[in-house]
């Protein structure tokens, strides 16, 4: 036996592009699939979302300016980030949700696959849903999609890491900022991914990762008339899913609602283009004949 | 000017005898206080009457080589009804702009009821002849000024000249006629927490009607501790003497959170009698913003966002 003393880690939360503990300076015992304490984590108050959201958009602006491409590359620096640590996901994954080291190892490629997956879209979803339209008068018609702004992000409980970079990548991969709730029961992988975020390329703020209970932080964050949009994907209570709605119609967020998904199946563009506002431009096109006039 | 310190004000000898015999100031216990008393955590009712209290102590100010009319009269309709969705909301106490804006800013305010501030004396660095310093006072006043805020000659302080400063005080309080002075100590140069203690006085004994810690131009500004050693310096001043003076902080106060630590420092150390924007006032230009925001969230329930408040 060592006689070395193991270091334990103090994880934090990631907001603004610093570690900080909760405000609260509270913590709560995160444990495993079998109930073994594995660490504290910290408990974040009304105050650390709140602190979350400035950060978020104090970023946005200069995220949503950066080029489509660079932004890419950013997420792709991610992704490789993500690989050099994976042992490190891998372990927490397969504490976090149960599964054996290679079943974990499975998950976490699909992560990072998944997160390059997104990182390829940056500069290609323009072409996708926004373009040139076909309007009837001597006018160019053109649509382009436009980051939301601040979105919510409620991870999502059972997919630990997985469901959690499925639903931050497509955020941010548009030009949004995000205020991230890790799971509740399962918080590790994604304090442990803000980590690899602050040594990506990734401005601050632009990824905001709280942990804590869901239904403490969430309500505040979904009256809170800064926020753009909500992703409810972790909301598991149907009446707490009701209740974020309602507050969060009244900035006329952007919401989307909790629903079944297979995390480990094709995620399709549908998260990407729920975080988009089409912005349409019209402009004379100069030549009248153009339209088929007649004068 | 009190008769009492009419010996005090003889000479330049007697006055730095005096100054030099007040009693010294413990750093290491002011800043302690300072920072006791900022602990505390204000919450609902008493949070919603501080907010509110908050704002009525504004004097907004923009002292910018940029400034235009335009802005000043933003300015001007801000401070008169700074929540245009909320008409409960108090108007602030002043405008505060530089001299050749006052007759700008005047008219922006209208009869609202809001004062124009206005900052001459060679603001920021006060570095001109006595003459040219007056002179910029009378134009202001001339223009409709209802405050002037003035800044201290510092290098005439430092260099131990306090005869120089008790003068150019005593010339331009004369100058204002019946304009509100406040003095502009410029805590941040002044080095020392006794030179500060040593400032209040002679602006209180040469007739100011409020002191002040800064211009907003330099590093350190208002802080805690400086403000609470001005606020004992008025308290002292009126058990001696009878007559009240105001005190403002300047510069730096940009959260609900700072202003609501200046108001418990206030109540606890010159009393309630100060809680009022005759006798105390803040220089700020963002923390209008936060303050309502915060009126907002108090008012909502909702967090807000700077889309809901105007940009200054």
């Amino acid at each position: 036996m060592s006689d070395r003393l193991s270091v334990f880690k103090t994880y934090k939360l990631y907001v603004g592009g610093k570690f900080p503990r909760s405000e609260s300076g509270r913590v709560y015992e995160v444990s495993d699939s079998k109930n073994k304490w594995l660490a504290n984590a910290p408990l974040s108050s009304r105050k650390d979302a709140r602190d979350a959201v400035v950060a978020a958009r104090k970023a946005q602006g200069g995220w949503a300016g950066r080029t489509a491409y660079l932004r890419g590359q950013i997420l792709y620096r991610v992704a490789e980030m993500l690989e050099g640590r994976k042992d490190q996901f891998v372990r927490e994954v397969a504490e976090a949700e149960g599964l054996s080291k290679s079943k974990a190892a499975v998950v976490v490629d699909a992560a990072i696959d998944r997160w390059v997956w997104y990182a390829g879209w940056t500069d290609k979803v323009a072409q996708i849903v926004g373009g040139g339209n076909p309007v009837a008068g001597p006018f160019f018609n053109l649509s382009s999609p436009e980051p939301t702004g601040v979105v919510t992000v409620v991870a999502p409980q059972k997919s630990s890491f997985l469901g959690l970079v499925s639903v931050i990548a497509p955020v941010i991969a548009t030009g949004n900022t995000a205020v991230v709730i890790a799971s509740e029961d399962s918080p590790l992988p994604a304090l442990s991914l803000g980590e690899v975020l602050a040594t990506s390329d990734l401005p601050g703020g632009v990824v905001n990762i709280l942990s804590g209970r869901t239904a403490e932080i969430a309500p505040s964050l979904a009256a809170h008339q800064d926020v753009n949009a909500i992703d409810l994907a972790g909301v598991e209570d149907d009446v707490l899913a009701k209740e974020l709605e309602v507050a969060a119609a009244d900035n006329l967020k952007r919401v989307v609602r909790p629903q079944p998904v297979d995390w480990s199946a094709d995620p399709g563009t549908h998260r990407l283009t729920a975080f988009l506002e089409t912005k349409t431009v019209w402009h004379p096109t100069g030549s009248l004949g153009a339209s088929g006039s007649a004068y | 000017m009190p008769t009492a310190f009419a010996d005090v004000t003889a000479s330049d000898s007697t006055l730095r005898r005096f100054l030099h015999g007040l009693p010294g100031v413990d750093a290491v216990g002011l800043e302690a206080r300072a920072a006791s008393l900022g602990t505390r955590s204000i919450k609902t009712t008493a949070k919603a009457y501080a907010i509110d209290l908050a704002i009525s102590m504004i004097d907004l100010t923009t002292l910018e080589g940029a400034d235009t009319p335009g802005k000043v009269r933003a300015l001007g309709a801000k401070a008169a009804n700074p929540d245009p969705t909320d008409r409960e909301t108090p108007r602030t106490a002043a405008v505060c702009v530089y001299p050749d804006m006052v007759a700008t800013a005047k008219e922006a305010v209208g009869n609202s009821g809001v004062k124009v501030a206005s900052v001459a004396t060679a603001f920021p660095a006060g570095r001109a002849a006595i003459e040219v310093k007056l002179g910029d006072v009378r134009e202001a006043v001339a223009a409709g000024a209802d405050e002037i805020d003035m800044v201290i000659d510092r290098g005439a302080f430092l260099s131990g000249d306090y005869m120089t400063v008790f003068e150019q005080i005593r010339a331009v309080k004369e100058a204002c006629g019946t304009a509100r002075l406040k003095v502009i100590f410029e805590t941040g140069e002044l080095s020392t927490y006794d030179n500060i203690k040593r400032a209040s006085w002679i602006g209180m004994i040469a007739g100011a009607d409020f002191i002040k810690t800064s211009t907003g131009k330099v590093g350190v500004n208002a802080t805690p501790a400086n403000t609470l050693l001005m606020l004992e310096a008025v308290r002292d001043f009126r058990a001696q003497t009878g007559v009240q003076i105001g005190v403002k902080p300047a510069g730096g106060i940009r959260s609900t959170k700072d202003a609501v630590k200046f108001l418990v420092l206030v109540n606890e150390t010159a009393g309630p009698d100060w809680l009022d924007n005759h006798w105390f006032r803040f220089g700020a230009s963002s923390l209008l913003n936060d303050l309502l925001m915060q009126r907002q969230k108090l008012a909502t329930g909702r967090y807000s966002g700077p889309d809901y408040v105007t940009v200054d």
